[in-house]
């Protein structure tokens, strides 16, 4: 315990983190806003939202498989080229030689599929919860935004394996954003980098799951957790309940 | 309809800077902002998020160590499965171009739903949390009654089934309490329902039976099977 109280008295952990470590009310407090990570939070929370039942901690667990889905696919990456055929080959490459290389695919593949349901859920409770409703009404629509990134880098995704599925998958749904009168043709030729689902396509697409994509939910996901905190926190299940406004 | 003033008290000028707010019936959001008991994030919503991490990470690896990711042969453009299905998310889309031209089902419909779903916050009819029964409703029935036939009318004369029947089953429930007869407590309990709440319910109950139908029930040639007996493609 000695060993503890000198590390955290030290002058080198003193210069990392301010504050003491005496718990009192003032130094918790001074760890969310002194932290740059954990400053997205508010420092102070409504217990009545930290219970299951009203959040049903939707938005933490799609948070939660961001996270493991950046650390599963960086240490995808190291065993993938994204060139045809060598990428099929690397999918048999994870699946005989890589140690544990299935596990590492299986947990980034159903992550993502969780992450879709998980951020679908997180819309129907935050619209049942009437939690959009003023002062949340921008943070309402950067979620939707992060909805519709999240399908994207899902979909990108399909197609990294390169196998019959994923080809075929991402060939009927190019072949709608075709259907689009006008620009159609034009984004799917943008998409592909050609007029089939190719090299190029699978160049592009690598482009933005692994970069663009992951980048731009980053950005989004600070602006959601940011206007959390400045819209008052979150609006638990108590946002639906009749107000003395309606009551009487 | 009657429009009330709140003052504000309060004797700490800081948390209470000195204001009135007008308040409408209609929109009291701002004034329900529930004022419950404060506690520090940390620890206790820290503690609750590392919990929740390694609970999901948990799962995540039982899932991963029973499952295996599907791996089909090496990408081949000369051969066409059959189905060639999109991953399960876009099934209820694909499943949609199985009855439209692909502009309204690929193109029209989506960008319909996604505008709808952005522009929710600033439609007043999802600011207001009061039942389709508790405010003037007649008028507001009557409209949803010729919404309701026009758009079954149409999906009857395109064939398609999964989104009428969904669409009549919650306009018949929304109706119920309208009748003069049924369950008075059921009755009660949807005379509470928002219209908003409706419109929601409908969205949920399409978007999953069309999903559910592209994903389990949709063979080769998109030809309807029994994934019981069919298997599922």
């Amino acid at each position: 315990m000695n060993v503890v109280k000198a590390l955290t008295e030290s002058r080198l952990w003193r210069s990392i983190v301010r504050h003491g470590t005496l718990p009192t009310n003032r130094n918790r407090v001074m760890l969310v806003i002194e932290n740059v990570f954990l400053h997205l939070h508010p420092a102070k929370t409504r217990r009545r939202n930290l219970e299951a039942t009203s959040t049903y901690y939707l938005g933490a667990v799609s948070l939660v498989l961001v996270a493991v889905l950046t650390l599963t696919g960086l240490y995808l990456m190291l065993y993938y080229h994204p060139s045809v055929p060598q990428a099929y080959h690397d999918m048999k490459e994870l699946q005989f030689v890589v140690g544990n290389g299935v596990f590492l695919r299986n947990m980034h593949r159903w992550a993502a599929h969780a992450m879709v349901l998980a951020v679908f859920l997180h819309m129907l409770r935050v619209f049942y919860h009437k939690a959009y409703r003023p002062p949340r009404e921008f943070n309402w629509v950067v979620g939707v935004v992060l909805l519709l990134m999240t399908l994207l880098l899902s979909y990108t995704g399909y197609l990294l394996p390169w196998d019959q599925l994923a080809f075929w998958g991402v060939s009927v749904g190019t072949n709608m954003v075709q259907a689009m009168p006008g620009l159609g043709p034009r984004i799917r030729f943008l998409l592909l980098g050609g007029n089939i689902v190719g090299e190029n396509a699978l160049l592009r697409f690598y482009v933005l799951h692994c970069v663009i994509l992951p980048l731009a939910l980053a950005l989004g996901v600070a602006v959601h957790l940011w206007r959390v905190r400045k819209d008052g926190g979150v609006r638990g299940s108590s946002g639906s309940r009749r107000g003395p406004a309606e009551a009487e | 309809m009657t429009d009330r003033f709140v003052l504000e008290r309060s004797s700490d000028a800081r948390a209470t800077p000195k204001r009135v707010a007008l308040v409408r019936r209609e929109d009291p959001a701002r004034v329900l902002e529930d004022r419950g008991e404060l506690v520090p994030t940390a620890p206790h919503l820290l503690v609750r998020e590392i919990i929740l991490f390694q609970a999901c990470v948990v799962a995540l690896a039982i899932l991963s160590l029973v499952f295996d990711a599907p791996l089909e042969g090496i990408a081949d453009p000369l051969h066409t499965p059959n189905p060639a299905k999109a991953p399960w998310y876009f099934l209820g889309l694909q499943e949609l171009l199985h009855y439209f031209p692909p502009v309204v089902a690929g193109v029209l419909l989506p960008a319909l739903a996604v505008i709808g779903i952005v522009v929710i916050p600033y439609v007043r009819m999802n600011i207001e949390i009061a039942g389709l029964y508790e405010r003037p409703w007649k008028r507001t029935l009557a409209v949803l009654t010729v919404l309701a036939g026009a758009v079954g009318t149409l999906l009857a004369a395109y064939h398609v089934w999964p989104v009428l029947v969904p669409t009549l089953a919650l306009y018949g429930l929304m109706l119920m309490p309208a009748l003069p007869f049924g369950p008075p407590r059921l009755k009660r309990a949807l005379a509470r329902v928002p219209l908003a709440d409706w419109i929601m319910h409908w969205f949920v109950a399409v978007v999953v039976i069309l999903t559910l139908i592209g994903v389990l029930f949709r063979g080769p040639g998109w030809s309807w099977t029994w994934p019981w007996r069919d298997g599922i493609y």
